[in-house]
């Protein structure tokens, strides 16, 4: 069947089967490879994307059922080519990862925790990517990532000094 | 102020890698779309044992976009079995099973078709007629006389069973005043990356060349692939450019990769075999392994251990692949950070009907250092002493490196008692102490974590000649080559996969600090295994040291070439030729200097400025000899294993609530020396990393079976892993000890944290439950478990 799908701000017919996931609609029809599959049953997170803004998992989702949601794939959070995010950047100045699997959905889910809460405490990182599964660092470059993040986004949007 | 000692090393630099991560950027294997790919998906045996009597392809073919079933019989006839570890010929080990399946979710057949989800729907359409056989799961059962036997032709279960010697360990034992036994277990987990396995393998029949990209870190996999599918190596080409999402050993993959390199020759198109979550479970040849110890010290009345005799009996699965050797590599470290004089070390291998063992994260180092670590807190309990103070009295003494230890390691340098200070000073041991009784006092259950552990690193391969005779392997070589292009710019060329390990920002950094250039002109790229100089991956927290000693050492070959270059055009002799940041001046006439850029172009544009017998061009290589590695074991069995000694020592404050079984980390501090840190941030990661999958290993991973043979963690709803929820903040303790084998002092870390958390939080536990006389001496402490027991216990006191 044909559906549209609205990703990162763009619209795209796709002929698709009804049981295809998004994740997979995503990754094989419009060739988004950054959301990955781990479990592919609802628990590892590394399939994260945004659907209007909230962190879901796009293996537990028929793409049909994406239709007419603004999904944002890690892709659409790149500024440009070669250009990183605060957030991204913030991952990147602390590490906050390894063999970076996991990390598009990291960064998703930190996107939409800071969309809502620009100042999150420890415990509120922790329960926004407590739904990720990250085996390689044990959190807490993740954690320090997203507080960082935070930190430089806050300054960056606070008025110049007279 | 001293000046620092190196430029760029032990710097706090960025991660090269991470840019492409952050952006989704990362060219994993399941990203790699090859154009008419066509896709596997697996027919598993349903029993733990079962003849296959017929396999009916019949409806499965049928179906639509279905291209082809392929079975075990004639996947057997075409290719030769996979390479095992021991001398155990009549143990064949098959990507499919033939005639006979040995665990559940063995692979029996795989479904080609244009699709996944077409290829799962055609598999379970395979109709298979089994003939159950009787089994056998335990492995203490497995060894004992009368077993199910899993391979017939072997004669027993039984694929190594090997006793050692080192010391006068009957006198030891007849000397001591006092001695104690136990029996620990270490269960059945894996490290189980978030990415699966997976493999495409494309066939060309007019260039006669298998092209396979894979999320591998194996050792030799092009040789194995090419053996088993009877090619030469040099019509195998691994990408090397594959970035591997998640392994710490466990990603070996060939018998996934012979699958998908038959069917592409076979078919004609390009194969894909990406692992379902399931199937990497069950079915992926992944666990890791399952121990169990039995241990006998003697001590004095000060707790000083003289001697040991330790039985370690390995369940290993269905198929002996590389698995056994985990009993090897823990004779380099038997006797863990203790001065144990003698000790008797008996190694048995069985296999059973459980999925096949494969490598994890220190190689089996990590139970041995837990069942050493439960033995030393014995020691302290049964003569009424500080759990501390006995470490401290049995701890090998700064003074006392290199230190040989009874089967024939040295260890090459430590500090192990100003770790622990360090340690204890940072973290106030004694408020610590305090704020545990605290917590007892409010009806918690309690305890203070303790393990100092040890880290051999530097992979060598020793255990293969000292487990299989037939085996007289004596190097585990890594590479480096080096190339500056006509325009000066310098790329560097590493020889196999990385799984977030972080090494083309560990080279550039080392070939910028020899060259003394900034680190950001290096490009490292991989090129595939045909164009590959020799390497054997990073396994055994072998890369700082391997790759970073050839990148080192080539380094120095560039540059001795390069001043060999200047001192000729100049005409001086080279001793006085001075080398500095990348230029190359008269020491007697500074002004008389030749720049980077005049150098190259001479290599590259002006042989006749060129030295008698310097190669033109600027391209240079160095293949490395693991430090201390060459020797063949004694006929007793004593070698050395790996070069180099890191150590952790991990301190931890944990509570449980009597009514929910449950522990929680309330402080997590550790202290880790690891010699010169390359770049604090990939090893500060590592430590963290390994502690949390060791957290894990010790409270919530669990490979479980039902009594019918059955896996019962087969999603990660059973099998948990620890969510950022059940990792506390650690605090590291940072240390340095050179090692006196290695180019900057460095030694590993891959495996840090994982080789003392288990044992940290076991200690913590036991301590935490000693008021009410329970000691837990098997992993995984289950919350469920735990709180049966603290039920049962307090249920005696009523």
């Amino acid at each position: 069947m044909s559906i549209e799908l609205a990703v990162n701000g763009q619209i795209h017919r796709v002929d698709v089967e009804p049981r295809m996931t998004l994740l997979d609609c995503l990754r094989d029809k419009l060739l988004l490879t950054g959301a990955h599959a781990g479990c592919e049953h609802g628990v590892c997170g590394a399939c994260t994307v945004l659907l209007d803004g909230v962190a879901v998992r796009s293996c537990l989702m028929f793409c049909v059922q994406a239709d007419g949601y603004a999904i944002t794939t890690i892709e659409g959070l790149t500024p440009a080519p070669g250009e990183l995010s605060v957030l991204q950047d913030a991952f990147c100045e602390t590490h906050g990862m390894q063999c970076g699997y996991c990390t598009p959905a990291m960064i998703l889910a930190a996107h939409a925790l800071l969309a809502g809460n620009p100042a999150p405490t420890r415990d509120e990182i922790v329960e926004a990517i407590s739904g990720n599964i990250c085996r390689c660092t044990g959190y807490a470059q993740i954690v320090e990532a997203i507080a960082l993040a935070a930190e430089r986004l806050r300054g960056a949007n606070r008025p110049a000094e007279p | 102020m001293t000046a620092p000692r190196f430029r760029y090393v032990s710097s706090d630099r960025r991660v090269r890698e991470d840019r492409r991560f952050v952006a989704g950027k990362g060219r994993f294997v399941a990203d790699i779309a090859l154009p008419g790919t066509r896709h596997v998906a697996l027919v598993t045996c349903p029993h733990p044992a079962a003849r296959i009597v017929a396999i009916d392809k019949r409806a499965a073919l049928a179906m639509p976009g279905v291209h082809y079933v392929l079975d075990g019989a004639e996947l057997a006839a075409a290719t030769l079995p996979l390479m095992a570890g021991l001398d155990t010929p009549n143990v064949p080990r098959r990507p499919l099973a033939v005639d006979v399946a040995r665990y559940a979710g063995e692979w029996v057949a795989a479904v080609v078709a244009d699709s996944r989800a077409a290829a799962e729907d055609a598999a379970e359409a395979v109709a298979i007629d089994y003939e159950p056989l009787p089994f056998v799961l335990d492995g203490e059962q497995a060894f004992a006389p009368g077993s199910p036997v899993v391979h017939e032709a072997h004669g027993s279960n039984v694929l190594l069973d090997r006793s050692f010697v080192w010391g006068e360990v009957d006198k030891d034992f007849a000397e001591s005043p006092h001695r104690l036994s136990l029996r620990v277990a270490w269960g059945r987990s894996s490290t189980v990356p978030v990415e699966t396995f997976g493999v495409v393998a494309s066939w060309d029949p007019w260039r006669e060349i298998l092209d396979v990209y894979a999320s591998i870190q194996m050792p030799k996999y092009p040789d194995q692939i090419a053996a088993a599918l009877k090619l030469p190596a040099s019509g195998v080409r691994v990408h090397h450019d594959v970035d591997v999402g998640g392994s710490y050993g466990v990603k070996r993959g060939i018998k996934h990769t012979v699958v998908a390199g038959y069917l592409t020759r076979r078919l004609g198109f390009p194969i894909r075999l990406i692992e379902d979550r399931l199937e990497n479970m069950r079915g992926g040849d992944a666990h890791g392994p399952e121990r169990l110890f039995d241990i006998e010290v003697a001590f004095d009345a000060a707790g000083v251990i003289r001697a040991m005799k330790m039985r370690a009996l390995d369940n290993v699965g269905a198929y002996a692949g590389r698995s056994p050797f985990q009993l090897g590599k823990p004779v380099g470290a038997i006797v863990g950070p203790y001065r144990i004089k003698s000790v008797a070390y008996r190694a048995i291998a069985v296999t059973t009907n459980k999925t096949v063992q494969e490598a994890v994260r220190a190689f089996g180092q990590s139970p041995t250092n837990y069942a050493i670590e439960r033995t030393i807190e014995e020691v302290a309990t049964t003569l009424g002493l500080d759990r501390l103070e006995v470490r401290r009295r049995n701890l090998i003494r700064h003074e006392e490196f290199p230190y040989l230890i009874p089967s024939g390691s040295t260890y090459d340098s430590g500090d192990y008692h100003a770790v622990i200070d360090k340690v204890l000073r940072h973290a106030d041991y004694d408020k610590l102490v305090a704020e545990r009784d605290r917590l007892r006092h409010e009806g918690l259950l309690a305890g203070i974590g303790l393990a100092a552990c040890l880290e051999p690193s530097g992979g060598n391969s020793s255990f293969e000649p000292l487990l299989n005779p037939k085996n007289a392997t004596t190097t585990w070589m890594d590479s480096c080559r080096i190339s500056v292009d006509l325009g000066g710019a310098i790329s560097a060329a590493i020889h196999t996969t990385s799984a977030g390990q972080g090494h083309e920002t560990m080279v550039a950094t080392v070939i910028g600090e020899v060259l003394e250039l900034d680190p950001e002109r290096v490009r490292v790229v991989r090129p595939d295994s045909i164009a590959s100089l020799p390497s054997n991956t990073p396994v055994g927290s072998r890369m700082a040291i391997m790759l970073g000693g050839a990148a080192f050492h080539a380094a120095e070959k560039l540059k001795a070439r390069l001043v060999a270059i200047a001192a000729h055009d100049l005409g001086i002799p080279p001793e006085r030729a001075v080398y500095r940041d990348g230029n190359v001046a008269d020491s007697a006439a500074p002004s008389a200097r030749r720049t980077w850029s005049e150098l190259v172009t001479i290599a590259h544009r002006h042989f006749h400025k060129l030295p008698p017998g310097v190669e033109p061009g600027l391209s240079v290589a160095h293949i490395m000899q693991v430090p201390t590695g060459g020797g063949l074991p004694t006929a007793d069995g004593r070698v050395q294993m790996y070069p180099c000694y890191s150590f952790e020592f991990h301190l931890l404050l944990l509570a449980i609530d009597p009514d929910l079984g449950k522990p929680e980390i309330r402080r997590y501090v550790v202290g880790h020396d690891c010699g010169t840190v390359i770049n604090p941030k990939i090893v500060r990661g590592m430590t963290l990393g390994g502690i949390a999958h060791g957290i894990g290993a010790a409270l919530y991973e669990e490979f479980a079976y039902d009594a019918q043979g059955q896996l019962m963690a087969q999603n990660f709803m059973d099998y948990l892993l620890p969510s950022a929820h059940e990792i506390p903040e650690i605090e590291i303790v940072h240390h340095e000890t050179p090692s006196p084998h290695t180019v900057f002092g460095q030694k590993g870390s891959g495996e840090s944290g994982y080789l003392g958390a288990p044992a940290a939080v076991a200690s913590g536990v036991n301590d935490a439950l000693r008021p009410l006389g329970i000691t837990v001496n098997s992993l995984p402490m289950k919350a469920a478990r735990l709180g049966d027991l603290i039920a049962a216990a307090r249920e005696k006191v009523k």
